[in-house]
This record gives structure tokens, C-alpha cells and sequence, in this order.
């Protein structure tokens, strides 16, 4: 009896993908822009689309320059700016300090973590409205709740950070006649900074999250309560115009946080994936 | 005049602790002493404690019986005592080559500037040198292994550990780097034990064999190794060191050794 031959019926050939170049891509992400926006306006003009509830890209840029020139458009940039950066700072700084500080004793550690498992579920912004309660209107409550936002995650990273530690290299640093507070800052610090690099961008977002949902419970500046007041007064397009700010704003902040990161990572692990 | 001894282990008993069991005896009643100045080799099977040994005379395990002393003193669990380099080298990826040697100076409270300047020099006579300012990804295994034994070479202890070195490299790698190594030791004048289940590696490098068993470790012999210094690699095929190797194969054959260790010391031998 002989073998049935596997032979494919079709001979295959290695599938080939062609690979526009990059002024055709420019191209095409910028015709999709001005597609959307053209049937938005068009819909609109022809009725299809309510202008009252979407507004229309024509009125929004008129918004758009009316709030940037004559409105509070850099007042509350700068508001929502400073109490993400100030909670994004914090946040992180607390969180790692925190999750650093198990590596001195597995005892305590072992006790904190239910706790921090148990506030890392909690949605932290159902405690806004609390928040706002204890640290008032002003900018310590919306950087409160961006600190509450990325604490939690920024402590538990550097944690695992913290356990991935080669123990090996602890007991190196022991061998060489190292004491504790040595090999904490010059084998486990150094060893756990790439792990709170890769938590930065994350919080960044969160920051943001957390100054904008306080701007919106209560505060007098702030992208957020442009948003939200402009949305209580049915002015549709300046909602959108603080919608797109914001979403500049972020970008911008994720842009300048990547480019740190890189700086951070070729400073400090040379290359070494985490 | 007593023989002078440079560490001894006494009596040297570890038990590790098992929940609910009576523990696993890793090292069984173990004595050595080593001179100043002698290379002696643990030859042994995997499982036979050496580098539980090797922990113990650190400072970095308790032993439940037993002293170890360095010059006649006790120095049972005191760390910083002796060099000890572990199986993996452990080179800082954050650090320059440079900076990952001084690291035991440094540790020991020597400025990084006076620590870098005194081991330059020794960074470009022991084969470093162009990389001192890169960083340990840039280095072959074997410099990475030399960078290694530098810094513990370099932390003023007058004894070193050195815990299966050369068990990752290829074998042309791992007989150069045998041979700096006895270049560094009759340079440095220190007092080396080095772990290997390499029998070759062991009568090559030797002044002394400390033939270990397995489960529990056990000292089984305790030979010396008569060939002259410095040793040529031809000096494998020369009589005298056929008959070492077979006595060793024999020693670590016999008895107590499970199978699959004898196998894989045969292979080494004959490697």
C-alpha cells in the first residue's frame, strides 16, 4: 500500500502585498478628513442630518475662532493642562514610591496588597463627587481624582517591576558585602525604572480622564466645564470645539510623554526590553 | 610550622526546610581546607550542594551545623568576605562595562572615579579593552564572562568563588577562557575554588580536586593534581593527566552517582 501524497491541489505562491508610498497614504487619510466632513456639511444643507443636535463642521470652525480669540479657550487650556500635568506627576511619583517601597518587606507587602487590589477595581470616579466634597472647587480637587486615577496603577506596575527583580543579582550585591539600602538603590531602583517608564503614557491619558471629569462635577476653568457648560446651553458646536481642543491637548501631552520615554529608555536600559 | 589554611569549612551541614517534611539534607558533615594561593576544584554531579557550598561560605545561607573560617577566623554568615561569582554573569544592562566591574570597590565605599582609574588599566590587559564605555549587550558571552570574574576579581577579597564559569560557552570560547583565567590567578594571587561537573576542566585548572556525591552532598576524594605550571594545553595529552581524568570519571561513576549524572560526566570527560 503506498502513502496517499499530500500534494496540494494548487500550487501557492507566497502572498505579495504592495506597499503604497507615503504621499499616496498622505493622500488618502486626507481625502477620508474632508469626505466625512464634506457629507457632514452636505447632510446638514440637504436636511438628512439635524444641524441643531450635530452642528456642522462650517458653524464648529466659526466656534472655533470665536472661542479661541474672544472666549476663555487658553484660561481654560492652561487650567485643564496644569491639573493634569501637576496630577499625572504626583500620581506616578506616589504610586512608584509606593510600589518600591514593598520591595523593603514582603510582610507589609503581603498585607497591602488586598487593599490595593480591592481600590484598583473600585471605579475611582464614582468617588469624584466625594472628592470634590473634601478638596473644594478649586484645582486640588480635579488634581485629586488624576491622582486617583493613576496611584493605584502606577503602584501596582512598579510592584511587578519590583517581584521580576532577579534575585540573583540581590545576592550578588549581598555577596559583594552590599548593605540593604545599596542594593535597593543601585540594583532594584535602576532595575524597576523601566517599568515606571512604561507606565507614563498610560497615566498621562488617565491624568487627563481624571482633571476633566473634575472640571465637569464642578469647577469655574477648565476644558471640561466649557464642554459641559456649552452642552447645557445646547450650543452644540462649541461643545465640539472644546472636544477637539481637548483632543489636541491630550495629543500634544502624549507626544511630549513619548518623546521623554524614549529619551528615558535610551538613558537608562540601553536597549533592553522590559 | 602548621600548615598555613586559608578558608576552612568545618563540619558544614545544611538542611533546607520542607513544609511538613523532616527537610532535605543538601550537604552531609562537609570539611575542606584550602591553602593561600591554591586553585582546588568541586567536581561533582548537579544536585551534589556545591553551590550550596559556595552560598555558605559567601555568607548568603546560614549553614544549620558547621563553621567557616577565613585565616583561622570565624566568619560564619558574614558577607563581603570572598568573591563569588554565580553561574550567570549578572552584569548590570544599566551600567557601562567599566562601571559593572568597579562595582564591588564601589560597594565597599571607593569613589567611582578612583575605583574607574584603578580598573582601566586592568579592563585593556585582561582583554577588555575598546569596550569599557559600551554596555554588557554589546559583549560576546565570553567577554560578558570575563567582565564578570574581573569584577570579582577585583573586589579585594583574597578568596574567590567561582560557580560553574564557563558552563555556557562554546568549547573553543571555554578553552581560551580557561586559560586567561590561569593567567588572572598567577597574576592576582588569589585563593580560587571553582565548581564543574567538567572533569577536564577540573584536572586542567586545578591544583586540588574535592571529588563531591549526590543527595546528600558528600566529599567522596580529595586529590591532588601534580602537573607542573603553567600548563600548555598539550599538557591534556601527557600520562599523568589521563590517568587524573580516569580516576575522577571513576570516583564520579561509582556508587552513589544516579545514571543520568554519570552519563552526563562522561560526556564532559570525553568532550
Amino acid at each position: 500500500m503506498t502513502a496517499p501524497r499530500l500534494t496540494p491541489k494548487r500550487r501557492r505562491q507566497l502572498p505579495a502585498q504592495r506597499r503604497w508610498p507615503g504621499w499616496a497614504l498622505g493622500l488618502w487619510r486626507a481625502g477620508l478628513l474632508l469626505a466625512v466632513l464634506g457629507l457632514w456639511q452636505g447632510g446638514v444643507a440637504l436636511g438628512v442630518i439635524d444641524g441643531f443636535f450635530w452642528s456642522s463642521p462650517s458653524k464648529i470652525a466659526a466656534s472655533f475662532a470665536v472661542y479661541l480669540t474672544h472666549g476663555d479657550a487658553l484660561t481654560d487650556i492652561g487650567y485643564t493642562f496644569r491639573s493634569t500635568l501637576i496630577g499625572f506627576v504626583l500620581g506616578t511619583g506616589i504610586g512608584s514610591a509606593i510600589g518600591l517601597s514593598f520591595w523593603w518587606s514582603p510582610n507589609y507587602a503581603a498585607v497591602a496588597q488586598p487593599y490595593l487590589v480591592a481600590f484598583e477595581s473600585m471605579p475611582k470616579l464614582a468617588l469624584a463627587p466625594l472628592i470634590i466634597l473634601i478638596f473644594g472647587l478649586g484645582i486640588a480637587s480635579k488634581v485629586a481624582i488624576a491622582v486617583a486615577l493613576t496611584v493605584v496603577v502606577s503602584c501596582l506596575t512598579t510592584f511587578s517591576g519590583v517581584r521580576a527583580i532577579d534575585q540573583d543579582g540581590e545576592r550578588l550585591f549581598y555577596s559583594l558585602g552590599a548593605s540593604r539600602w545599596q542594593v535597593f538603590q543601585k540594583y532594584v531602583m535602576p532595575g524597576v525604572l523601566p517599568w515606571v517608564i512604561s507606565i507614563l503614557r498610560v497615566n498621562i491619558g488617565l491624568a487627563l480622564t481624571g482633571a476633566v471629569v473634575g472640571e465637569f462635577i464642578s469647577a469655574e476653568h477648565g476644558l471640561g466645564r466649557a464642554i459641559l457648560y456649552a452642552g447645557e446651553t445646547y450650543d452644540v458646536a462649541l461643545v465640539w470645539s472644546g472636544v477637539l481642543l481637548l483632543s489636541a491637548l491630550s495629543f500634544a501631552m502624549y507626544i511630549a510623554v513619548s518623546w521623554l520615554e524614549r529619551l528615558l529608555v535610551k538613558g537608562v536600559t540601553h536597549g533592553v526590553a522590559v | 610550622m602548621a600548615v598555613q589554611t586559608k578558608l576552612e569549612l568545618q563540619g558544614v551541614t545544611h538542611r533546607f526546610a520542607e513544609a511538613g517534611g523532616q527537610g532535605v539534607l543538601a550537604l552531609d558533615d562537609i570539611s575542606l581546607n584550602i591553602a593561600p594561593g591554591r586553585f582546588l576544584c568541586l567536581l561533582g554531579p548537579s544536585g551534589c550542594g556545591k553551590s550550596t557550598i559556595f552560598n555558605i561560605a559567601a555568607g548568603l545561607l546560614r549553614p544549620t551545623a558547621g563553621t567557616v573560617r577565613i585565616d583561622g577566623e570565624d566568619v560564619t554568615g558574614s558577607i563581603g568576605m570572598v568573591g563569588y561569582m554565580l553561574q550567570k554573569d549578572l552584569l548590570l544592562p544599566w551600567r557601562t562595562v567599566l562601571d559593572n566591574v568597579i562595582l564591588g570597590i564601589e560597594l565597599k565605599g571607593v569613589p567611582r572615579r578612583d575605583a574607574r582609574e584603578r580598573a582601566l588599566p586592568l579592563l585593556r590587559r585582561y582583554g577588555l579593552g575598546g569596550f569599557e564605555h559600551r554596555h554588557p549587550q554589546a559583549l560576546s558571552g565570553g567577554m560578558r564572562q570575563r567582565a564578570a570574574l574581573l569584577r570579582t576579581l577585583l573586589c579585594d577579597t583574597e578568596i574567590v568563588l567561582l560557580d560553574e564559569p564557563f558552563g555556557a560557552l562554546d568549547a573553543q570560547t571555554r578553552a581560551r577562557m580557561q586559560e586567561w583565567l590561569l593567567a588572572l590567578w598567577s597574576d592576582f594571587h588569589k585563593t580560587v575554588i571553582f565548581v564543574t561537573h567538567d572533569v577536564e576542566e577540573a584536572v586542567y585548572l586545578s591544583d586540588e580536586i574535592v571529588v563531591m556525591t549526590p543527595r546528600p552532598g558528600r566529599v567522596k576524594a580529595h586529590l591532588a593534581v601534580d602537573l607542573p605550571r603553567p600548563r600548555a594545553r598539550q599538557v591534556v595529552s601527557e600520562p599523568a593527566f589521563s590517568r587524573l581524568r580516569e580516576q575522577c570519571v571513576a570516583l564520579l561513576e561509582n556508587g552513589d552517582t544516579a545514571p543520568d549524572d554519570a552519563a552526563s560526566a562522561d560526556a564532559s570527560a570525553a568532550a
